[in-house]
């Protein structure tokens, strides 16, 4: 098992190293990173509006109920929904479900095009694979990804208001004080670091896992499992160390 | 003109070739043959680059493979191309957009000459008119032709073609045979193909390889077939007991 792990952390180090190489035409890297944008941008919005819309709608009731028979000022439910969308659940849930969208969507495509020879019709045309399939995807997740989760998180505030007005948990005057109350932009600053943190890690596992891929149709179903699994992990355990290391 | 000088290459245990010494030759029509197993696409994955030997030399022209750099490689590489057994077009990309990749990727050609250099390509595959369509729209001899015109569309002076056949009627890949034979003239190119068409081998078989077990079995051309002694290639080329007829046959009638 731990064999097992040394010996893909240093193949998945040397083939990071692969990436990093001159492109062969700037404008053929650019066309591909603008369709990637796409995929992983504008492919993820229905996707991300549900999960943060529940998200912000179940935060705000749950607390409600939490802080509901307590002393707690019922303001302090938009101030806690604000910083615990903000910083934890619209950057990790939202990666998450993007590891579990864009990562399987990368290892197939990937492991898809290793399978039927695409690869290596590229590198007999001369065309460096690991940099021409995989930096696209990682700039494009790099960008799109915190866009995801400023949106994620905005839509998490404002479906927790609605919610919790609809309910009748509190009102909007005391809602509008909790989120306006102790504000700190260096929580935005957090989020931003995470969501490029698991943006990289969801792109980048995803692609080495289908990059790698064995022949055969269970070999490919296992690479995107593996793909989401391991790119699952890692951000739970980024997740953690950014915890520690920004707000510790 | 590639040569294939003192191949060994095994996986771990597995001896996989074993000592090839062969010379593919320019303007022919070089075939790798043998059974399942025999080491062909091993072979040829080392005369394109995919693998590497384990020991041994791979000789483009003047150019020892073995001693380039990636870079260098990657410049040699513009000057092979390459037809796969499943013809390995990309999916997302139309007939037109898949032959113009290599331009794309390697030249600094305008728009217009890339547009002519495709029609080109197409018209020489005798396939007009499919730029827009996708290669889940083609047949399988479709695609094969497809697969030729983006292999030869940087004018390449190696072309290699893994089973071009496989997957085809007799009668279609009797078309793709000689298609890849007239471009190997025409465009004064080396190809070597690796086929276990039988047919292929008695149409264009300028100069055979017949691998056995890794090992080098036979060499000659489709014509000194008929007269070889050598046991294995008979057994191999008229393997079924309708050919096998056919031969005693025509020898009877001499």
């Amino acid at each position: 098992m731990i064999r097992k792990m040394i010996f893909h952390f240093g193949r998945y180090m040397i083939w990071l190293r692969s990436i990093l190489s001159k492109p062969e035409k700037f404008f053929m890297y650019y066309k591909e990173t603008i369709r990637q944008m796409d995929d992983i941008g504008i492919g993820s919005l229905k996707i991300v509006l549900i999960v943060s819309i529940f998200i912000g709608a179940v935060v705000a009731v749950q607390l409600s109920y939490q802080l509901g028979e307590t002393l707690v000022p019922k303001w302090y439910v938009g101030y806690i929904l604000r910083d615990m969308v903000i910083i934890d659940m619209a950057p990790t849930i939202t990666c998450l479900v993007l590891a579990g969208k864009v990562g399987s969507n990368i290892a197939a495509e990937i492991g898809g095009m290793r399978q039927k020879e695409h690869i290596d019709a590229m590198e007999v045309m001369g065309v460096n694979t690991t940099s021409y399939l995989v930096l696209p995807k990682i700039i494009a997740g790099l960008f799109m990804t915190p866009l995801l989760v400023i949106l994620a998180a905005g839509l998490g505030i404002g479906s927790g208001y609605l919610i919790a007005i609809i309910g009748g948990y509190f009102t909007a005057a005391e809602f509008l004080q909790g989120l306006t109350t102790y504000y700190d932009a260096y929580n935005v600053f957090i989020m931003i670091i995470k969501s490029l943190v698991y943006g990289y890690i969801f792109t980048s596992v995803s692609a080495y896992h289908g990059y790698f891929v064995k022949p055969g149709s269970i070999a490919l179903g296992r690479a995107g499992t593996d793909a989401v699994v391991y790119s699952n992990i890692l951000i739970l355990v980024s997740d953690y160390i950014i915890a520690t290391v920004m707000t510790g | 003109m590639i040569r294939a000088k003192k191949i060994f290459k095994s996986f771990g245990d597995l001896k996989i070739l074993d000592d090839i010494d062969f010379t593919f030759e320019r303007r022919k029509t070089n075939l790798i043959i043998g059974q399942s197993g025999a080491g062909k696409t091993v072979l040829l994955k080392i005369l394109v680059g995919l693998l590497e030997p384990s020991s041994g030399e791979v000789w483009y022209d003047q150019t020892n493979c073995m001693s380039l750099n990636k870079k260098e490689r990657r410049q040699l590489s513009m000057s092979v191309g390459m037809l796969f057994q499943g013809s390995a077009l990309f999916d997302s990309m139309s007939v037109e957009e898949n032959i113009r990749f290599p331009m794309d990727m390697f030249t600094n050609f305008t728009d217009g000459e890339k547009r002519a250099r495709v029609d080109y390509c197409l018209n020489r595959v005798e396939l007009n008119g499919v730029n827009d369509k996708y290669p889940s729209e083609l047949s399988g001899g479709m695609q094969k032709r497809v697969g030729i015109a983006r292999a030869i569309v940087l004018k390449p002076k190696y072309l290699f073609c893994d089973e071009p056949n496989s997957g085809l009627d007799p009668k279609t890949a009797i078309v793709i045979d000689d298609l890849i034979k007239d471009i190997t003239i025409e465009e004064d190119m080396t190809t070597v193909i690796n086929t276990h068409d039988m047919n292929s081998v008695m149409e264009i078989g300028d100069n055979i390889l017949l691998l056995n077990k890794g090992k080098m079995e036979w060499t000659g051309h489709k014509d000194e077939i008929l007269a070889s002694q050598n046991q294995f290639l008979t057994d191999f080329i008229f393997a079924s007991p309708f050919l096998k007829q056919l031969k005693d046959r025509a020898f009877q009638g001499i």
